[in-house]
C-alpha cells in the first residue's frame, strides 16, 4: 500500500512573490542535496505557463536498502503550471528510474491564502509507493519518514530564499511560527471537528494570536 | 547564486537564460503579457545543449518529457481523509 501524505504551509508573502521565488528556491542553503536543475520544457499555452525542469539529487538511503538502490543520484521530474490570472501555481514532481523500488511523488498548489490576505497557502500532496516484494512496506516507511522531514528543510530553504528576494518584507512574525501554527492549526481543525464549534475558536485564536 | 546544468558545457547558456527567464516572468507573464518571444533564442540554444547532454548521460528523454500533471495520469488523494 502507498502511503500518502499531506500538509498545509503559509507563507508570509504573496502570491506573486511566491511564483517568483519558486524558479530561484535552488540553491539555499537547505538544498545541498540538489546537484543540478535545468529546465527542459516550457510554453505558454491559453494564458498558463507550462514548464518542465529535471533536478538530479543525491540520495541517501539506510544501509539496508542498499541492495535495491544502487544509484547515487536520482532524477527528478517537476511539472509546473502557473496561472497568473487565477493566481495559481501548481507543482508536480516525481522521480525518474528506479520507480519501482521507491517512488515519491509530490503535488503542490500554491494559491492565494483565503483567511490570511496577502500571504500564500501551499497544499502539498504526497504518495510514497514500493513494489519491491516483502521489503515494500519497510521502504514505504523509510521513504515516508525522510520525506516528511525533508517537507520542514524544503519550506525553511524557500523561506530564504524569499526573504533574500524581499528583504524589505514586513514580517508579521516569524516564518516558522507560522508554519509550526499552520500544522498544529490542521491538527487543531480535526479535533475541532468532533466538539462544539463555539468551543473551537479559541483554539484557533491561541495559535494566531497576531491576528486575531 | 547558480544553480548547475546538467552538462557543465551549458551553466553559462542556462544562467544566461535564466536571468531573462526571471525577468520576463516578472516583468512581463505575471503582467499580463504571455507573449514569450522575449527569450526564445536564449532558450533554444541552452535546449540544444540539455538535449545532448541528456542523450551523453542516457537519460530516458521520453520519460521526462512524459506529460502527468493535469493528465488523468496524476495520482489521486486516497478517499478517506
Amino acid at each position: 500500500m502507498p502511503k500518502f501524505f499531506s500538509d498545509t504551509i503559509i507563507f508570509n508573502y504573496n502570491w506573486d512573490q511566491v511564483a517568483q521565488g519558486f524558479w530561484r528556491r535552488y540553491p539555499n542553503p537547505n538544498s545541498k542535496h540538489v546537484l543540478t536543475e535545468d529546465t527542459v520544457q516550457r510554453e505558454v499555452k491559453s494564458g498558463r505557463l507550462f514548464t518542465k525542469r529535471l533536478l538530479s539529487k543525491t540520495n541517501s538511503i539506510p544501509k539496508w536498502a542498499e541492495r535495491f538502490i544502487t544509484a547515487r543520484h536520482v532524477n527528478i521530474v517537476e511539472e509546473s503550471m502557473v496561472d497568473p490570472k487565477n493566481k495559481v501555481l501548481v507543482t508536480y514532481t516525481r522521480n525518474l528510474g528506479y520507480a519501482k523500488v521507491m517512488s515519491i511523488t509530490e503535488k503542490v498548489i500554491y494559491k492565494e491564502s483565503e483567511e490570511y490576505p496577502g500571504k500564500t497557502v501551499a497544499l502539498r500532496s504526497a504518495w510514497i509507493d514500493s513494489q519491491v516484494r516483502g521489503f515494500s512496506r519497510a521502504i514505504c516507511a523509510f521513504g515516508y519518514e525522510r520525506f516528511k522531514k525533508n517537507c520542514t528543510k524544503m519550506v525553511g530553504g524557500f523561506n530564504h530564499v524569499l526573504s533574500n528576494l524581499y528583504p524589505h518584507h514586513n514580517l508579521l512574525h516569524s516564518t516558522q511560527m507560522t508554519v509550526t501554527a499552520a500544522v498544529k492549526l490542521k491538527d487543531a481543525a480535526k479535533n475541532a471537528s468532533e466538539i462544539a464549534k463555539s468551543k473551537a475558536v479559541p483554539i484557533y485564536a491561541s495559535l494566531h494570536p497576531n491576528q486575531s | 547564486m547558480n544553480m548547475n546544468s546538467i552538462g557543465e558545457a551549458c551553466n553559462d547558456l542556462k544562467k544566461e537564460y535564466d536571468a531573462c527567464f526571471n525577468l520576463w516572468f516578472s516583468e512581463h507573464f505575471l503582467k499580463g503579457n504571455t507573449n514569450d518571444s522575449m527569450c526564445a533564442p536564449l532558450f533554444r540554444v541552452y535546449q540544444q545543449c540539455v538535449k545532448k547532454a541528456m542523450k551523453d548521460q542516457k537519460l530516458d528523454v521520453e520519460e521526462v518529457s512524459k506529460d502527468v500533471l493535469g493528465t488523468d495520469k496524476e495520482k489521486k488523494e486516497p478517499q478517506s481523509s
